[in-house]
């Protein structure tokens, strides 16, 4: 679905990314792991049209999109959750849900509003509150109900447990999944490496702007000394536990 | 007479928010000053002057002619001379501001080509229609400003929080990066917003016309002023402080004329707002600056 070759990136004379190659397939979910700084966020910033590539192919569903706008990447089917979420803190929530359809025209918006409001609660109590006043963890699902009201083909999701209570971590996972399961591709990139393993099928370490590891998650999970020499020792207690 | 000073400053005041809501919504997309806007306002002015007073044509056909042109105008200031330094790597976003000072200059000086330095009459025929309302005389032509005004007013805060090309617009201006993630086409919000803000520049230079019985090429620059001084005292970018500014501007003006001394009017008015900018700095509508965005 998603074919990423020799894909270079950064902000004016600092090479961020330096050659990635990366695949995802349709129907999976994939990770990218990497310490701070690895390069994660601009990746996801490139592929979403953010930053434009200076080398490499971006396709999606076979079609090159490396340099178009973040608006005409949305039309194609991408649609990226930003790390901080990015939340519209002076529109309603309501506002930031018809935003994030703001790109269709057919009948079933007001459907698939009805549906976010029923499948995150609070956001149909909060309504008709401010964007800045909701929690993280409110912010968070805010940030991803708005990302599937555009209905996405392949949903990225830049560090969506940062910051979160654990108990809200793994809510966010469980609705990972299930968005997965429903019939979207997703591609995150996380720190927390036990759980973003546990729901990925393929992940990808990501090193000062290079894939240095990439297979199944569940090969992954099972060498340590890719996980120690990658993303330090004490994630692996974390993986293996 | 304490009402009809009410409904001076009112009708001066309705004026000046109408120029007030042109800096403010520039400034929520671009955050930038449009230092060219007093001067479209200008030419706003004298388009109507020419429609209204030269060729004797209706008073709405002013209006449109002044909003397609000043309209067209912004259309052009965006097109040439601020899309082109937007975005490019090692451009200052304060470039653009530079680029409107440009254009502010250029456009005086080609006003005072067409229509020369003096004042130029504006005249529209029902200028002296007044009606007692008691022991009130009101002008039809204050009547008409004000109504004008708020219908320009209501229209637009219905169109920014009722309709999905509104609330693209809002979503541009509180953060450009995010309404693209979303879909939004923000150049095309942008575009549209100059726009926008440069055609109520024009239907207020048509009511400054209506409302002062002359004009001049130096308009632009005084109205400037005071519609930058109000939307820094109702908050920068906010639209609810460029109408409340605008009405208290023209309201305290008006009032320190008719009770003090005309020669204190602009001292006293920005006096106060020196003082409103000293107990509130972001102004009175103004947000506390956002969170550093990444």
């Amino acid at each position: 679905m998603l074919e990423i070759r020799g894909l270079a990136a950064g902000y004016g004379n600092i090479k961020a990314l330096k050659g990635i190659d990366l695949d995802v397939a349709e129907g999976e979910v994939a990770c990218i792991l990497g310490a701070n700084g690895a390069g994660k966020t601009t990746f996801m910033k490139t592929v979403c049209g953010l930053l434009r590539p200076s080398e490499g192919r971006i396709a999606f569903r076979g079609k090159d999109i490396a340099g178009m706008a973040p608006a005409a990447i949305v039309r194609k089917g991408i649609v990226l959750v930003p790390e901080g979420r990015a939340i519209l803190s002076r529109m309603t929530v309501l506002e930031n849900l018809e935003l994030g359809a703001y790109h269709r025209r057919d009948a079933g918006i007001r459907r698939d509003l009805d549906a976010a409001m029923e499948r995150f609660p609070i956001l149909a109590a909060r309504k008709v509150q401010r964007g800045g006043s909701l929690s993280g963890g409110e912010q968070q699902m805010l940030a991803i109900a708005r990302a599937l009201l555009a209905r996405p083909r392949l949903l990225l999701l830049d560090e969506p447990s940062l910051g979160l209570a654990p108990l809200v971590v793994a809510d966010i996972f469980r609705i990972v999944r299930e968005i997965n399961e429903a019939g979207t591709t997703v591609l995150l990139v996380e720190q927390n490496v036990k759980q973003a393993l546990r729901v990925s099928r393929h992940a990808y370490v990501l090193e000062t702007g290079r894939i240095v590891h990439g297979g199944p998650a569940a090969e992954l999970r099972n060498d340590p000394k890719v996980m120690e020499s990658y993303l330090g020792s004490g994630r692996v207690r974390d993986a293996e536990e | 007479m304490f009402a009809e000073q009410l409904i001076n400053g009112i009708t001066l005041g309705s004026i000046y928010a109408i120029v007030a809501l042109g800096y403010t919504l520039v400034f929520g997309v671009l955050d930038i000053i449009n230092m060219a806007h007093g001067e479209i306002f200008m030419f706003g002015a004298f388009v109507g002057m020419l429609i209204a007073t030269k060729a004797q044509a209706p008073l709405w056909s002013a209006f449109l002619g002044a909003i397609a042109v000043t309209g067209a105008m912004g259309y052009l200031l965006e097109r040439f001379a601020l899309r082109p330094l937007r975005g490019r790597p090692g451009a200052s976003h304060l470039a653009s501001l530079i680029s409107t000072i440009g254009v502010s200059i250029l456009l005086e000086n080609v006003a005072h080509k067409i229509f020369g330095a003096g004042n130029q009459l504006f005249e529209t025929p029902f200028a002296e229609i007044r009606f007692d309302v008691g022991p009130v005389t009101v002008y039809l032509v204050q009547v008409l400003i004000l109504a004008i005004s708020i219908l320009l007013m209501a229209g637009l805060s219905l169109w920014l929080y009722r309709t999905r090309a509104g609330k693209a617009l809002r979503a541009t201006a509180e953060n450009l990066e995010t309404a693209g993630l979303l879909g939004v086409d923000t150049t095309r919000i942008i575009t549209a917003t100059v726009v926008i803000a440069s055609a109520m520049g024009g239907v207020a230079g048509v009511l400054v016309g209506m409302a002062f019985n002359y004009i001049n090429n130096q308009i632009g620059l005084s109205m400037g002023l005071k519609g930058l001084a109000i939307i820094i005292f109702g908050g920068m970018g906010s639209v609810s402080g460029a109408m409340a500014g605008g009405l208290i501007l023209g309201l305290s003006e008006t009032f320190v004329v008719a009770y003090g001394s005309s020669g204190y009017r602009d001292a006293i008015a920005f006096i106060a707002i020196i003082v409103v900018l000293l107990i509130k700095p972001q102004g009175l509508f103004g947000q506390a600056a956002p969170e550093a965005q990444r």
